[in-house]
């Protein structure tokens, strides 16, 4: 897959777990673009291999927060009960 | 190698603030965001995980409910499930659909898809009924492991660690077998994009209750559906004998 490809998949797939983001969607977007905007004039394929990298592991951490921000939440609703 | 089956329920996201119709009749769920009920997931990611490890040949994921199930059985798809059957309920049947049907629509799928193992989320986060394990336990007459926490396979029967009361306790099952997930049996993984995108390649079988042979007539009416009780606003008393006077005319004292 050429640079160009991955960083549009990259792209897209960042849109759509913005999709569940907690300040909303619209928040995510404009964030998403800006960042990506920012860099829009780097060609040299190792710093766009770096910002790649970043990216994948932004994922991941976004992926991590929601699985967090899920269990903390059923933790809270289901285990406490008689605590209050 | 065994054939596994995991009940996925679409319910109102738990993130979704609930809100009642204002004629008691039930909750607004028009135009509100659904999604895979979160015990359900821990079902499916640790059905997932035991084909990973090479325990499950085939993962086949149930949901009943309106179209939009179908929604859900892909997510299922993209986290690993090979195929889904979506068993179709109406919008007249579904605000009445109890366990004890879901429970039997569960146990003739197993029966016909020759599942060794069915898999559930503990309950659903929105009817809290936490009975569709059990109940389909009885209905097939197989042994249950619920509010698992930790799920072993040793040649032919499982050891399953529960979560119970002020702690744990160790069982051990013979297959076939019906469980339910607690919330630490495992992390599930989020469906990515690419993973979706592949999922709608995946076969969904579409049937109805009758075709199974279940009756969906309702056990129970609604007779009205409120909002839980506000807590009162509380206030700040100058001293103790305001204190007093205050619990004596509540009746505390």
């Amino acid at each position: 897959m050429s640079q160009r490809a991955r960083v549009i998949e990259l792209y897209k797939s960042l849109l759509h777990l913005g999709k569940d983001y907690p300040q909303g969607f619209d928040y995510f977007r404009t964030r998403l673009k800006n960042a990506f905007m920012k860099n829009k004039d780097v060609t040299d394929p190792e710093q766009v291999q770096k910002m790649i990298a970043h990216g994948e592991f932004v994922k991941k951490e976004i992926e991590a927060l929601y699985m967090l921000k899920k269990y903390r939440t059923l933790k809270r609703r289901y285990e406490n009960q008689e605590q209050g | 190698m065994a054939r596994v089956l995991v009940g996925v329920k679409r319910v109102i996201d738990y993130a979704v603030k609930i809100r009642v119709k204002p004629d008691k009749s039930g909750v607004v769920t028009d135009g509100v965001k659904h999604s895979m009920n979160p015990f359900d997931e821990i079902a499916v990611e640790e059905a997932v995980r035991m084909k990973e490890k090479k325990l499950a040949t085939e993962i086949i994921a149930v949901s009943c409910g309106p179209p939009q199930a179908q929604e859900t059985l892909r997510t299922a798809l993209a986290m690993g499930v090979d195929r889904g059957i979506h068993v179709e309920v109406g919008p007249a049947e579904l605000n009445t659909l109890q366990p004890i049907h879901v429970s039997k629509i569960l146990a003739k799928l197993a029966t016909e898809e020759k599942a060794d193992i069915v898999i559930v989320g503990k309950q659903a986060i929105d009817d809290d009924c936490n009975q569709t394990a059990q109940m389909t336990a009885a209905v097939l007459d197989w042994p249950q492991g619920t509010f698992a926490s930790k799920v072993e396979k040793t040649n032919g029967e499982l050891t399953i660690l529960r979560e119970i009361d002020g702690g744990l306790e160790t069982i051990k099952v013979k297959l076939p077998a019906v469980l339910s997930a607690d919330l630490r049996l495992n992390e599930p993984r989020y469906a990515t994009l690419p993973n979706i995108m592949k999922a709608k390649k995946k076969p969904i079988k579409k049937v109805t209750p009758k075709d199974l042979g279940v009756d969906l007539s309702p056990r129970i009416e609604i007779v009205s559906v409120e909002d839980p009780p506000t807590r009162q606003a509380g206030s700040i008393l100058p001293d103790v004998d305001t204190l007093v006077t205050k619990l004596k005319e509540g009746g505390h004292l």
